[in-house]
């Protein structure tokens, strides 16, 4: 976990709207239930990954102690507790992907990004994320960026994904419930 | 068999993601009729006699499972909805809510009615972040229409329908880490008893469903218990959905009536249409990634001669010596060159991956499997290693919290039990095995 003394973040006033909205679907004093859609807010206005400020910040909006913040985020495999890149190329390797090449993939991406997983080009582009099965085992192989997921992969369409992405239209969507989704 | 059509009915018609199609083709009937025509303990009671199992794995009775909700006086209840699925080859809850949101909305409302609910939750793993924004649309048009909020159809009833997204763990789909998760929470799963019916979310009588059985919900009521009930197979009623993947022709989600032959199922162009690039079959993982694996011979006629169908009964003939069970609906095809030592340790590492930690057994024994199992599928085992395993698995198997330490056991088990002479290949011939797939050789052998 980073512990870096970053000064507090801002959050914008969009997603304290939609922080509101997300406490108001619990009863009173349960607040603490709007925790898990909180932190991926969080995590996406700061740039991608949660560290000690932010989540000390959210535990202030949603009344509990940060420990409480810190115990969740570090549960679950959505948060990232590093910076990451520009986009995060999450892709699958469980059994059923991994019949249909998802190992090949990987490989390829690793040689084409020039990283090996788990890492960040060095130009804040791209990272690279294995994950376990994503409900997308009949169309694999797989993976998400941001928002959707990029089904039946194959090398042309990396190739593609790849150059999409530097020229900028790549869509990763948003957490946000305003910024709905495209297709 | 031609498979009469019971939740996919109308996935086909365009637009049928909208309030106003849905509504054109029967969509929320089911409320009106409970609503005006039934009392909740009509509606739970119609459920029961249906005959509808819970289609998330276990296969609980539906309507019993409601039956059991305690309903201390002043105290709310809740019903929430399972929509984790991260059960490895189990795509099917996606593909409900994807392409008919309203369907869900509409089971939730009469279930929740039944259960006398004020506010229900749909628990989503938070991959699905497009679906977050589908069913949440679905339940703004619900609210539009009148069918959630207060006092609806002037019945007096009234529900407030929310989504809550996870963050990433398979765990949470065990419905008291779902609980504790949607509190927001660590998934550790909770020591039952207390069991959910008496004190769940909030401590609260909560009940968990998964989204096929609650979508199925709809249907029962609109067309009745009976007709409900005469579809399938004994105690296997209704229809189920099943997302197939691996090595066949036609991956995908197929609705089929319980009770349809497994070689239909495998071989007919309506569903998997056969194996790919004319190969043969060497096993299926019929329900998800935990339930046994069985090789070929066994997955299309039981230890008896009998033809294999797809039900709760016939699945799990045979026990685990020669059967497997129904599961999720994740139906995973393997043909002859798959390796299936390769297999149990990529499934060995997702459960390791996936282990919240707190039992002793499950943590450090799903972590030991994989390891030894790297091993063998590297060329680095020992003989001993393949009863090792077994005995690290029976060992984890009913010592923990919860199911997810079975969950990690059977497979490992089942595939030595089927496939010994494979994991013993890759110990006699470490070279060979790196270079080569063991084929379907020793098969027969493994199985009588
Ligand atoms: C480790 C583990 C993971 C599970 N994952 C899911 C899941 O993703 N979806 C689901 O509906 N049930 C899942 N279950 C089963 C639930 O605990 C619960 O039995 C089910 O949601 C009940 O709904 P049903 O009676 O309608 O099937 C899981 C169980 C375990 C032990
Ligand atoms: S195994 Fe990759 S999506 Fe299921």
């Amino acid at each position: 976990m980073n512990n870096n003394p970053h000064p507090s973040i801002e959050f914008s006033l969009e997603m304290m709207a939609e922080v509101e909205r997300i406490k108001g679907q619990f009863p009173e004093g349960k607040q603490k239930s709007a925790l898990l859609r909180v932190l991926h807010l969080a995590q996406e206005e700061a740039g991608g990954w949660l560290n000690i400020p932010v989540m000390n910040q959210v535990a202030k909006m949603l009344g509990i102690q940060p420990i409480e913040v810190y115990e969740v985020a570090t549960f679950y495999t959505m948060y990232n507790l590093e910076p990451v890149g520009k986009y995060v190329l999450e892709v699958c390797h469980t059994g059923p992907c991994a019949i249909e090449g998802a190992e090949r993939i990987i490989g390829y991406l690793e040689q084409k990004l020039g990283i090996g997983v788990g890492h960040t080009t060095p130009d804040g582009m791209f990272s690279l994320k294995t994950v376990e099965c994503m409900g997308a085992c009949g169309y694999a192989p797989m993976m998400q960026v941001g928002e959707f997921y990029h089904e039946k992969l194959s090398e042309e369409k990396i190739d593609r994904f790849i150059e999409d992405c530097k020229a900028g239209k790549v869509n990763v969507g948003s957490w946000k419930i305003d910024k709905l989704a495209i297709n | 068999m031609a498979t009469r059509k019971i939740l996919l009915a109308n996935d086909h018609i365009p637009g049928i993601q909208t309030y106003e199609v849905y509504r054109r083709q029967g969509g929320y009937r089911s409320v009106e009729k409970a609503l005006k025509n039934m009392s909740p303990d009509d509606v739970v009671e119609e459920v029961k006699r249906s005959g509808l199992r819970g289609r998330g794995g276990a296969g609980f009775p539906t309507g019993m499972k409601w039956s059991f909700l305690a309903k201390p006086e002043g105290v709310p209840r809740y019903l929430l909805c399972n929509a984790d699925e991260s059960e490895p080859g189990t795509f099917k809850d996606r593909y409900l809510m994807e392409r008919i949101p309203h369907l869900l909305v509409e089971g939730m409302i009469c279930a929740s009615y039944a259960l006398g609910c004020r506010a229900s939750y749909i628990y989503i793993r938070g991959e699905y972040k497009w679906i977050v924004k589908i069913l949440e649309r679905a339940i703004e048009e619900a609210y539009a229409n009148g069918w959630l909020g207060e006092n609806i159809l002037g019945s007096g009833y009234s529900l407030d329908l929310y989504v809550a997204p996870g963050a990433g763990a398979y765990i949470c789909g065990e419905e008291t880490a779902l609980i504790e998760s949607l509190e927001g929470k660590r998934g550790n799963p909770r020591i039952k008893p207390p069991f959910p019916a008496l004190k769940g979310l909030w401590d609260c009588p909560t009940v968990v469903n998964n989204v096929e059985s609650i979508c199925a919900v709809a249907p029962v009521i609109n067309d009745g218990a009976e007709a409900y009930a005469a579809v399938g197979v004994g105690k296997s009623t209704g229809t189920k959905l099943i997302s197939a993947c691996g090595n066949i022709n036609n991956p995908g989600v197929y609705e089929i009536e319980l009770g349809l032959p497994v070689e239909e199922f495998i071989y007919s162009d309506e569903y998997c249409g056969g194996i790919k690039n004319g190969k043969q079959l060497k096993a299926v993982v019929p329900g998800g990634s935990s339930v046994p694996i069985l090789p070929a011979q066994l997955i299309l006629k039981t230890a008896n001669g009998e033809n294999r169908l797809l039900t709760y009964e016939s699945l799990a003939d045979g026990g685990f010596q020669s059967g497997s069970m129904l599961g999720s609906g994740g139906f995973i095809v393997y043909d002859e060159d798959q390796c299936i030592v390769r297999n149990t340790w990529n499934f060995s590492r997702f459960y390791h991956h996936e282990s919240c930690g707190q039992c002793s057994p499950c943590r450090e024994g799903t972590g030991w499997m994989e390891k030894v199992l790297h091993r063998l599928e590297h060329g680095h085992g020992r003989m001993q290693d393949v009863d090792l395993l077994v005995d690290i698995a029976s060992k984890i198997e009913g010592n923990t919290i919860c199911p997810l330490g079975d969950a990690a056991a059977w497979p490992v088990a089942s595939a030595i039990r089927h496939f010994r002479d494979e994991f013993e290949w890759h110990v006699r011939e470490p070279q060979l095995s790196q270079q080569r797939n063991y084929g379907l050789a020793g098969q027969t052998l493994a199985t009588v």
